[in-house]
């Protein structure tokens, strides 16, 4: 297994436009298998949409263009052979916002599983365990056990994100991307789910969007510093953040402190 | 002491909530009539109409409710021995609502879907134009096409020998109600957020599994809004389906009998009744029926969506 992918996400001379608006310059980065990586940098630098190309959710925009070159697992996700729903599958999204669907939270776990298997093919039990089992590893199901008829948009924002997070177990996703998950909780919340977050390191390949230099000390094992558009510095966190090799980045950083 | 300074400190701001408040109550009030002269005016139209129907209940018109209500008979100016029956008239607007709304939802929802999640820019403003324009054709043009386009048609292609009836009134109805079910459902589907539909698809679903996994139950207090709209406007239509559906009081056993409806049945019989005589106070009273079933759609609707409601809240 090591020797297939030691790195999960691997981009190659990224590009992209909104328009005639350069969002990312030139990206080009390795994000290891199974580690935690953070992505900072000044609102308005383009995380979100480096973040949104890895599972090609940025194309429902009409006016992107993109030029390059993104590996997952080994696979070109613009090969033509490519399933967007297969790729979805193994790359997981967890938005700023959280968006429960407005169905029931049971639905709302079962959704993936839905969309990818054949009509019919999926049996109660197994579903009764599968909302059971991806409940249980977000610390949800003892909070939620007897409400998964209740329609999940009716949670705190704190249960929302983490069954967020919990519906897209069930797909056994290998990539978890995750755009400030945190920023619309509260000091609670935010630790809560940075549990939750540690306790699926490992099993998955996290990349995580954040705002906070706290956060993404605490949390993160690499650590990504972007400016409009570019990447300026990419290394283990804790280099980045004692002896940063470039000057914007520990101005960054600093500023953030201060 | 704190509050002195901060008074003295902005005078002016007093002075403002002082005219602000007098005219939010100006408003409060003209909003509060505006609110209530709608139950009034309902209310007032709903005495008259029932009292022009009253007497006949309780009047010496020789006038059988029971006869009304179940004789499929209806001969209102035989000098002799009138006869009203309303079964035939209902059994008129049922068929050609049924088939119509049997045409215009799967029609009217999907050209909803399609024009909110499927089509961008220009293609979307012309369309949503064109259905504007589809809504605002009078009706009487709509019965004229009834009439003289769709009915030749219909004689044609199916070989019947009028032209205008149920299918044709049913046709004409759908077209009519499409373009309020597209309206109303592309505002539905519009309001869903679009954080919504991104958590679908970061999840595998397609556009199309996104259509009727995630934005069907988020808008469908919406989208049944459209829908009893689209009813409400077929029931109540009358001067397209008094021209295309062909004036024949009978139970209907297939699309290409003609019928009449309740509505047409009013509007054909109106001018030629004898003013607060038996036909003339009838017809009210099949304005009255008109209204309860108004009303019943209506009472549905509310149950639906509240029934809906409770579902999801408890
Ligand atoms: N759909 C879009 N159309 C046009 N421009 C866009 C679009 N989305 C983002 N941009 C622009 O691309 C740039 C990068 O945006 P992006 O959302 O990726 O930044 P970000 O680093 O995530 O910022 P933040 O920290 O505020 O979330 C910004 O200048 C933004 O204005
Ligand atoms: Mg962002």
């Amino acid at each position: 297994m090591t020797d297939v992918a030691q790195n999960s996400i691997r981009t190659r001379d990224l590009n992209l436009w909104y328009g005639d608006f350069q969002a990312l310059k030139s990206v080009s980065v390795d994000i290891p298998q199974g580690k935690i990586t953070s992505l900072i940098g000044p609102s308005g630098c383009g995380k979100t949409t480096l973040l949104r190309c890895f599972n090609r959710i940025n194309e429902r925009y009409g006016n992107v263009t993109t030029t390059g070159e993104i590996t997952i697992l080994g696979k070109n996700i613009y090969d033509e052979n490519v399933s967007l729903a297969e790729l979805r599958k193994t790359v997981g999204m967890v938005f700023q916002r959280p968006n429960p669907l407005p169905i029931s939270i049971y639905e709302n776990i079962v959704f993936g599983q839905r969309v990818h298997s054949r009509r019919g093919s999926m049996n109660r039990r197994d579903a009764d365990a599968t909302v059971q089992l991806a409940l249980e590893e977000v610390d949800l199901w003892k909070d939620v056990k007897d409400l998964l008829k209740k329609k999940a948009t009716l949670l705190t924002l704190e249960q929302q994100q983490k069954l967020c997070i919990a519906r897209l177990l069930p797909l056994k996703p290998r990539v978890i991307l995750m755009d400030e998950p945190c920023s619309a909780l509260d000091a609670e919340g935010t630790e809560a789910i940075e549990t939750l977050i540690e306790g699926l390191r490992e099993k998955y390949t996290i990349l995580i969007v954040t705002h906070n230099m706290a956060q993404a000390r605490r949390a993160s094992e690499e650590c990504i510093y972007m400016l409009l558009g570019e990447i300026i510095e990419h290394g283990p966190t804790s280099e980045i953040f004692l002896s940063p090799k470039n000057k914007q980045t520990e101005m960054y950083i600093e500023g953030r402190y201060g | 002491m704190a509050t002195a300074e901060a008074v003295e400190a902005n005078p002016p701001v007093r002075r403002d909530t002082g005219s602000f408040r007098l005219g939010e109550s100006l408003m409060v009030g003209l909003i509060y009539l505006c609110g209530i002269s709608s139950i009034l005016f309902v209310l007032a139209i709903f005495v008259f109409v029932f009292g022009e129907a009253a007497p006949l209940l309780w009047g010496d018109y020789g006038f059988s409710f029971k006869e009304f209500a179940t004789s499929t008979q209806w001969y209102p100016s035989q000098p002799s021995n009138p006869e009203f029956g309303i079964v035939a008239l209902f059994a008129g607007t049922a068929a050609v609502s049924v088939l119509s709304m049997v045409l215009a939802v799967p029609l009217g929802l999907g050209a909803a879907v399609y024009v909110s999640e499927f089509c961008h820019g220009k293609r979307k403003e012309t369309l949503k134009i064109v259905i504007e324009l589809l809504a605002a054709i009078p009706s009487v043009v709509w019965g004229f096409i009834g009439v003289m386009v769709l009915s030749p048609i219909i004689i044609e292609t199916t070989g019947a020998s009028i032209g205008t009836n149920i299918l044709n009134g049913g046709v004409i109805l759908a077209l009519m109600s499409v373009p309020v079910i597209v309206s109303v459902g592309e505002d539905a589907l519009k309001a869903v957020p679009d954080s919504y539909r991104e958590a679908g698809l970061a999840l595998g679903a397609s556009r199309w599994e996104i259509v009727y996994r995630v934005l069907f139950p988020a808008a469908k207090n919406g989208l049944l809004a459209a829908v009893l709209l689209g009813v409400g406007r077929a029931i109540g239509e009358t001067m397209a389906v008094l021209m295309a559906t062909g004036h024949a009081v009978q139970i209907p056993t297939s699309v290409l009998d003609p019928v009449q409806t309740l509505t047409a049945t009013i509007a054909a019989e109106m001018g030629e009744a004898v003013e607060h005589g038996t036909q003339f106070r009838v017809l009210f009273l099949i304005g009255v029926v008109l209204f309860g079933i108004a009303f019943v759609v209506n009472l549905t609707a509310d149950v639906i969506v509240k029934g809906i409601k409770g579902k999801q809240n408890d």
